[in-house]
C-alpha cells in the first residue's frame, strides 16, 4: 500500500513538475469476474505503477469491461478522450472485437493484442499470447507418463469456447494411441462450484479413476473438495492449470494429490505492456508474435512461479 | 345456486379439492426423472448420489423458498445470486479477522453466522424499502443491487478469491459435510426452512396478506392491508433465506469470488415457477418450490451420469425440461 502510494506520488510529482509530452498507452482488459481475469487485473495495475515510475514519459490508462460490447465502447473512449498513442488489448472475444480494434489501428495507433487473436490477420503490430495447444499437450504428456500409458481418467472442461476447444483437442490428440481411457468429459465452466458437482457425479458413476484433468485451477479446487468428501483422495491425482498461487503452493509442498501444475500465466498482460512500452522508450524493433510457453510446474521449479501477493 | 351445491358436497370431497393438485405435476416430473436416472446408471439411486443431489439443491431451494414469498406478492428479486456472493465474502472476511484475535474458532463461526443473518436481513430490507418507499419497479431496483453486490464482492476479493482461514475450517466444515441421523445437515436445514416457510405462507395472516397483495394490490390496500410493510417483509424474508443458504455454502469450498452464485437468481425463479407459482403473483405454494428446486438439481445430475447426450447440449435439455414442466401445469387458467 505505502509503496503504491509512494510510486503514485512520485509519478504525480514527475508528471506535474516536468510536464513534458507524454505517450499515453491504453490498456483494455476484461473485468475481474473470475480468478484468472483477477490475476490479469492485478498484473496490469502492478505493471502500470512500475513502468510509469521507470519511464516518466509514459502514462497508462487501464479500462476494464464486463462484456465484448462494453469493451468496444471502451476503445472509443480511449481514443477520443485519452487520445492514446498505443493500445494493449486482451479481447473479451475474438470475433466481435476484430473490427473495433481495426478501427483503432486505422487511426495510426500502435496495437498489441494479448491472448485471444483477432479474427482477421494483419491488424495488430504485436501479438502476445499463452499457448493453449501446449497447455493441453503438456498436461496429457504428464498424465501419460505418470500412469505408464494406461488407466482411466476423467476430464473437466471449461466454458465452451475456442480456448477450451484448443486445449481439449491438443490433450485428446496426445492421449490417442495410448491405453488411457477417457471415461467422460463434462463442462465445469472454470468454476469451483461446478467442478465440485461434476466431480461428485463422476465419482458416483465411475468406481475406478486414476487421474483427473481439471484443466483449470478453480475447477481443480472444487474437484479436490469432492474427492475429500468421498474419501477417495488416495486413489487418484489431479492436474489443474493456469498457475493459481494456492495450487502452486501445494505443488511446492509436494502434495500427492496435486503433483504438478501447467502454467497459463495471467502475467502475460504485463509482458505485453512491457513490450509495448519498449516501443516508445527504446529503439529496439518491436513487432511480431511473442508466444509464452506453458511449462510443467513441478516441486523442483514451483518457487519460480509462486507470487504470494497476486490475488490469483 | 353454485353455493348451495357446494354446501351439499361431502366433507371428503372438499378436503380432496383442497389438495394442491397442481403441485403434483412437478412431483410427477420428478418421479419420471428418477425412473430415467435409475435406468441410465445403477449408482443413481444409491443414498450417496441422492444425498449429493439433495444437498446441492439446498442452496437454490432455500433461496427459492424466499423467492416464493416475493413472487407471490407480485415482486421479483434478481439480486439473490450476487447477494449470496457478497454475504459469503463478507462472512469469510469477518471470520478471518476475528480468528486472528484470541477467540476460539467455534465462537468465531457463531459470530460469523449471526453477522451474516443480520447482513442478509438488512440487504433484503434495503431492497424492499427502496422498492416500496422509493416507488421503483422491483425489477429495476434488484437489477441495480445485483450489480452493486457483485462489484462489492469483486472489490472485497481484490479481483481474486476470498478464502476461509484454515483455523476455522475444521470447526465449520461439518455444517456442510456432516450428517445428523444419517442425513446430511444441509438437507435438514432445507427441510426446516421449507416447513417454516409453508407455515408462514399457508397458516398465518401474513401469508394471506402476501397472496392478497399479489392478486390485487389496490383491493388489498382498501382492505386495510399495510401493503408496503408486507411487501418489504417479503424481501426481508428473501434476504434471510439467502443468508441461510450462504451459511451452508461457505463451509463447502471455504471461498467466495466474483463468480460465486452467478445465475442463482434465475435458477431460484425457475424453481418457483416450475413449482406452480404464478410469475405475476397471487398464488403459489412452498411445496411446489421445493420440488422445483430438487427437480432442477436432478436434471444436472442425470445429464452428468450419461454419455448419451453431448455435453454441449446440457443447457438445451435443461431448458426443454423446464418449459415442459411448466407446460404440463398450465391447468385451467389457460393463460
Amino acid at each position: 500500500m505505502t509503496r503504491k502510494v509512494r510510486i503514485l506520488l512520485a509519478t504525480l510529482v514527475l508528471a506535474t513538475g516536468f510536464g513534458f509530452a507524454q505517450t499515453v498507452i491504453g490498456v483494455s482488459i476484461p473485468a475481474a469476474t473470475h480468478g484468472w481475469t483477477g490475476g490479469v487485473n492485478w498484473w496490469a495495475a502492478e505493471t502500470k505503477a512500475r513502468l510509469e515510475a521507470a519511464y516518466p514519459s509514459l502514462q497508462f490508462v487501464i479500462s476494464t469491461a464486463g462484456s465484448a460490447a462494453e469493451q468496444a465502447n471502451d476503445l472509443e473512449d480511449l481514443v477520443a478522450i485519452h487520445q492514446i498513442d498505443a493500445l494493449v488489448i486482451l479481447p473479451f472475444e475474438s470475433d466481435p472485437l476484430t473490427e473495433p480494434v481495426a478501427a483503432v489501428k486505422d487511426q495510426g495507433i500502435f496495437v498489441t493484442v494479448v491472448d485471444r487473436g483477432l479474427a482477421r490477420e494483419g491488424i495488430e503490430d504485436v501479438y502476445v499470447a499463452g499457448n493453449n495447444h501446449a497447455m493441453g499437450r503438456v498436461s496429457a504428456e504428464y498424465i501419460i507418463d505418470r500412469l505408464g500409458g494406461e488407466g482411466n481418467i476423467v476430464v473437466l472442461r471449461g466454458i465452451p469456447t475456442v480456448i477450451d476447444n484448443q486445449r481439449v483437442d491438443a490433450f485428446m490428440e496426445e492421449i490417442e494411441g495410448t491405453n488411457i481411457n477417457v471415461l467422460d468429459s463434462r463442462h465445469a465452466n472454470w468454476n469451483r462450484d461446478d467442478g465440485f458437482e461434476v466431480m461428485q457425479d463422476f465419482l458416483t458413476r465411475f468406481p475406478e479413476i486414476d487421474a483427473v484433468w481439471a484443466q483449470d485451477d478453480d475447477i481443480a479446487l472444487g474437484v479436490i473438495e469432492a474427492l475429500a468428501q468421498a474419501g477417495r483422495t488416495d486413489e487418484m491425482f489431479v492436474v489443474g492449470g493456469a498457475g493459481m498461487k494456492e495450487m502452486i503452493y501445494r505443488v511446492m509442498q509436494g502434495d500427492d494429490l496435486v503433483p504438478v501444475n501447467v502454467l497459463y500465466p495471467p502475467g502475460m498482460i504485463a509482458t505485453a505492456m512491457e513490450i509495448t512500452a519498449l516501443r516508445f522508450v527504446s529503439n529496439i524493433p518491436i513487432l511480431g508474435s511473442y508466444i509464452l510457453d506453458s511449462p510443467l510446474i513441478t516441486q523442483e521449479n514451483a518457487a519460480d512461479y509462486y507470487f504470494p501477493d497476486s490475488p490469483f | 345456486m353454485a353455493r348451495s351445491e357446494a354446501a351439499a358436497v361431502p366433507a371428503w370431497r372438499t378436503r380432496l379439492a383442497r389438495i394442491p393438485w397442481q403441485s403434483l405435476t412437478p412431483l410427477l416430473g420428478l418421479a419420471l426423472l428418477l425412473v430415467i436416472g435409475s435406468m441410465i446408471h445403477p449408482a443413481f439411486l444409491t443414498p450417496t448420489n441422492i444425498f449429493n443431489v439433495l444437498t446441492r439443491s439446498a442452496f437454490i431451494g432455500i433461496i427459492a423458498v424466499g423467492a416464493t414469498f416475493v413472487i407471490i406478492a407480485g415482486g421479483i428479486d434478481l439480486s439473490v445470486g450476487s447477494m449470496a456472493a457478497f454475504l459469503a465474502g463478507a462472512m469469510i472476511l469477518t471470520m478471518n479477522a476475528l480468528v486472528r484475535g484470541d477467540m476460539t474458532p467455534l465462537m468465531v463461526v457463531l459470530i460469523g453466522v449471526g453477522m451474516v443473518l443480520v447482513a442478509g436481513l438488512l440487504a433484503g430490507a434495503a431492497n424492499g424499502i427502496t422498492i416500496t418507499r422509493g416507488r421503483i419497479e422491483a425489477f429495476i431496483v434488484t437489477l441495480g443491487t445485483l450489480g452493486i453486490f457483485r462489484s462489492l464482492v469483486t472489490y472485497l476479493a481484490d479481483g481474486g478469491t476470498i478464502s476461509l482461514d484454515f483455523a476455522i475450517r475444521g470447526v465449520y466444515r461439518p455444517v456442510f459435510f456432516g450428517t445428523f441421523l444419517g442425513m446430511p445437515i444441509p438437507i435438514w436445514v432445507f427441510a426446516a426452512v421449507a416447513i417454516t416457510g409453508a407455515i408462514l405462507l399457508h397458516r398465518t395472516r401474513f401469508g394471506r396478506y402476501v397472496r392478497a397483495i399479489g392478486s390485487n394490490r389496490e383491493v388489498a390496500r382498501y382492505a386495510a392491508v399495510r401493503v408496503d410493510r408486507i411487501r418489504t417483509l417479503t424481501y426481508v424474508i428473501q434476504g434471510v433465506c439467502v443468508a441461510i443458504a450462504v451459511i451452508l455454502y461457505v463451509p463447502r469450498l471455504g471461498s467466495a469470488s466474483g463468480s460465486t452464485g452467478i445465475l442463482w437468481e434465475l435458477e431460484a425463479i425457475a424453481a418457483v415457477i416450475i413449482g406452480g407459482t404464478a410469475l405475476k403473483g397471487g398464488s403459489g405454494h412452498i411445496w411446489g418450490t421445493v420440488v422445483g428446486a430438487i427437480l432442477l438439481s436432478f436434471i444436472g445430475n442425470v445429464l452428468n451420469l450419461t454419455t448419451a447426450i453431448s455435453e454441449y447440449l446440457n443447457g438445451a435439455v435443461q431448458g426443454l425440461i423446464i418449459i415442459g414442466a411448466v407446460f404440463l401445469q398450465r391447468g385451467r387458467s389457460g393463460r
